[in-house]
């Protein structure tokens, strides 16, 4: 009897070695006639251990990590394909206290299935949602979607029902839903890890929106920067077609939904929802004025849901278990999961799903172990570029959308990057002005120009010149960005600029410096 | 469509491009597949393709060069054999990437957007690879390498010289 041995083909596994791991396991097993069957699964996200190869035996799946290549001949030495006892053997996966503690609810099925597999995805419950929907009037899709309490995960934590009965209630003879999968925020990457570990739960929770507002052309505008999601979307969409889960006549219900993936070209702002629109177009990604909405004039001027992965992604859980279900995970009215990305200067980085109000702490030293230099943790930026940077004071806040913004920061995707004590604030700052001068679309002034003399700012602050004066302007201007532009892009720098001008104003000050002399 | 359908006095073949308008004219929203497109088939679009691509889809040359030029990740010029993509966002930061970026321009002798003398390889900036918990990353070629260090990085450009 052959036993299945898991490698994963997930980016980060890769970026690691994995495909080296998976040859030698390959290669290892012929030249000992070992009978074995290799599957690329996603990552379970637990990165310290990657490329963590995984062994169906009798009593559960055994990980071995970090694996590299030179390890592969002493594992078979040391019987792993029995879940023998060796140095890198982390035991049972499922008991892997990072793993054990989770609530995984949107990726319960990244790093367990064959992402590829189609029959994989339906013998773990892939489907069942869409099966429910099938049954269903499209506004109780809908009104389910809005009960579970879902809000959009790409940051902006709009309730996601809201945006879909907007769609379903505006007539139109095209609709269209359109996946966000621009995931451009620096310490994210669950949406990556969704299209490259379990891709037919982001083509289901598609269809069920399609279904739900009556929209029957799909889009997933993805980023260029993900290659291995692409491959591995492109593939689960052709199989999906090839069996009837998409196409003109999806489960042979007379229903159509049609889906496709278009790339963006490295502009950070096409995650900007309207930019994105845009750019679907074949234009300049150049933010719209809002209204009209995106649900009311949207893709091509046509009603149109648009929706981050991990929202999308939700969909199909929801509609499997019913919206109690999802609804019963969280706090407030934050409710279901968030997959969180601790990432950065941390010495177990990961991805943890947790139902909402987990503390900031409890991630960072009760998963994440502190940093990875060993170092105290000085900073930590929640939310990507455009997010604010903690101090230690803050690290008690639990991640919950209103709590994050009590503090004047933000939760936005899920993102949380740890930063020890070399880190200098004045310079973090400087990079969120930079950045935003650099992927500005152009559209209004405050975002065009104001970054550009944000930076010449903050490098007088940095220098010492007029410094008194110099740190009120860079007040006055964020708060001109603040409240001037006309998205979340120029709207949002200062969160990382005041932040880190609040908190760490020894990094700005004069004293700082006259000690480091 | 007559001289465009070769390889012409630029050096680049017309023919690559009519291939991938013609598959992509009739979609909606197609500028931007086929500036993919070219770019996978040529390495970079060249400013000669923008009035072929601009005349097929109807629209002004100075509609079609304002869509590759607002986009980082199209290229007007050729690249080198191999394209560096570094990560410079805040997770690389935290990891020691901007001690990383100056080691890859020393050890390259360019800066970012510019190609080796002997055209071995291109060093773009790049925003993120969603390689966060395995920081500093790069990409080269498309694939994705993490927690690259100074002595990583050369010899991932040792590795590639290799393949030559």
């Amino acid at each position: 009897m052959s036993t299945t041995v898991y490698v994963p083909c997930d980016s980060s596994a890769l970026s690691l070695g994995a495909e080296r791991v998976a040859q030698a396991i390959a290669g290892e097993a012929e030249k000992r006639g070992a009978d074995i069957k290799l599957v690329r699964n996603g990552s379970r996200g637990l990165f310290w251990l990657e490329p963590m190869v995984e062994v169906a035996t009798p009593k559960g799946r055994i990980a071995y990590g970090p694996v590299q290549a030179k390890d592969v001949p002493v594992l078979f030495e040391a019987g792993f394909l029995q879940g023998g006892a060796h140095a890198l053997c982390q035991g049972p996966t499922e008991e892997i206290p990072y793993l054990k503690n989770q609530e995984r609810l949107t990726n319960a099925r990244v790093g367990i299935s064959d992402p590829l597999s189609l029959e994989d995805y339906l013998a773990h419950g892939g489907y069942r949602g869409l099966g429910n929907a099938l049954n269903m009037a499209p506004a109780d899709i809908v009104q389910q979607v809005t009960d579970s309490g879902l809000r959009g995960r790409g940051g902006a934590a709009f309730p996601t029902g809201i945006k879909w009965n907007t769609v379903l209630n505006t007539e139109a003879t095209q609709k269209y839903i359109v996946c966000n999968a621009d995931e451009g925020d620096s310490g994210t990457f669950s949406d990556r890890m969704i299209m490259e570990g379990d891709p037919f739960v982001l083509i289901e929770g598609m269809t069920i929106a399609g279904l739900a507002v009556g929209a029957t052309q799909g889009y997933i505008y993805l980023r260029v920067e993900y290659p291995q999601a692409h491959k591995h979307l492109n593939a689960a969409i052709a199989a999906a077609y090839q069996a009837g889960y998409l196409g003109r006549n999806i489960c042979g219900s007379g229903k159509a939904f049609e889906l496709e993936v278009r790339l963006g070209a490295g502009a950070y702002v096409c995650g900007e929802e309207t930019s994105l629109l845009e750019s679907l177009e074949g234009k300049r990604g150049l933010v719209r004025f809002k209204p009209p909405l995106p649900a009311i004039k949207g893709l091509f001027g046509r009603p149109t849901v648009i929706n981050n992965v991990i929202s999308l992604a939700s969909v199909p859980i929801i509609l499997d278990r019913g919206s109690e279900y999802y609804r019963d995970f969280g706090m407030g009215r934050s409710r279901g999961t968030l997959p969180i990305q601790l990432a950065g200067n941390i010495k177990h980085p990961g991805l943890i799903e947790k139902a909402f109000g987990i503390t900031l702490r409890e991630l960072l030293y009760d998963y994440g172990r502190g940093s990875a230099t060993g170092r105290p943790i000085r900073a930590v930026q929640v939310g990507g570029p455009l997010g604010a940077y903690l101090p230690e004071s803050q690290f008690d806040t639990p991640l919950d959308y209103e709590a994050f913004n009590e503090i004047w920061a933000v939760l936005g995707h899920g993102g949380v990057v740890a930063f020890d004590d070399t880190v200098d604030m004045a310079r973090m700052a400087r990079y969120a002005m930079e950045f935003c001068a650099i992927e500005s679309c152009g559209k209004c002034t405050p975002c065009r120009i104001g970054s550009t003399r944000g930076v010449e700012v903050i490098d007088k602050i940095i220098a010492n010149q007029d410094r008194a004066a110099n740190i009120a302007l860079l007040r006055d201007l964020s708060d001109t960005l603040l409240n001037g532009s006309l998205c979340a892009l120029g709207g949002m720098t200062p969160y990382p600029v005041l932040s880190a001008l609040n908190h760490f104003p020894e990094d700005f000050g004069a004293e700082r410096k006259a000690q480091i002399a | 469509m007559t001289d465009e359908n070769a390889i012409n006095q630029q050096g680049w073949d017309g023919n690559a491009v009519v291939v991938v308008m013609e598959r992509w004219k009739d979609k909606p929203g197609a500028l931007l597949p086929i500036l993919h497109g070219v770019q996978d088939a040529l390495g970079y679009i060249p400013p000669e393709s923008v009035p072929m691509i601009a005349r097929e889809l109807n629209l002004s040359r100075a509609e079609v060069h304002g869509v590759i030029s607002f986009y980082h990740y199209f290229r007007q010029t050729p690249p080198g054999k191999h394209t560096i993509h570094l990560c410079r966002a805040e997770s690389c930061q935290s990891m020691n990437g901007t001690a990383l970026e100056a080691h890859a321009k020393a050890r390259l002798g360019i800066d970012y957007h510019e190609t080796t003398q002997d055209g071995a390889f291109s060093l773009e900036p790049v925003y993120c690879l969603g390689n966060c918990a395995c920081s500093p990353a790069l990409m080269i070629d498309g694939e994705v390498h993490g927690r690259v260090s100074p002595e990583r990085f050369d010899e991932i450009l040792n590795e590639a010289r290799g393949q030559a």
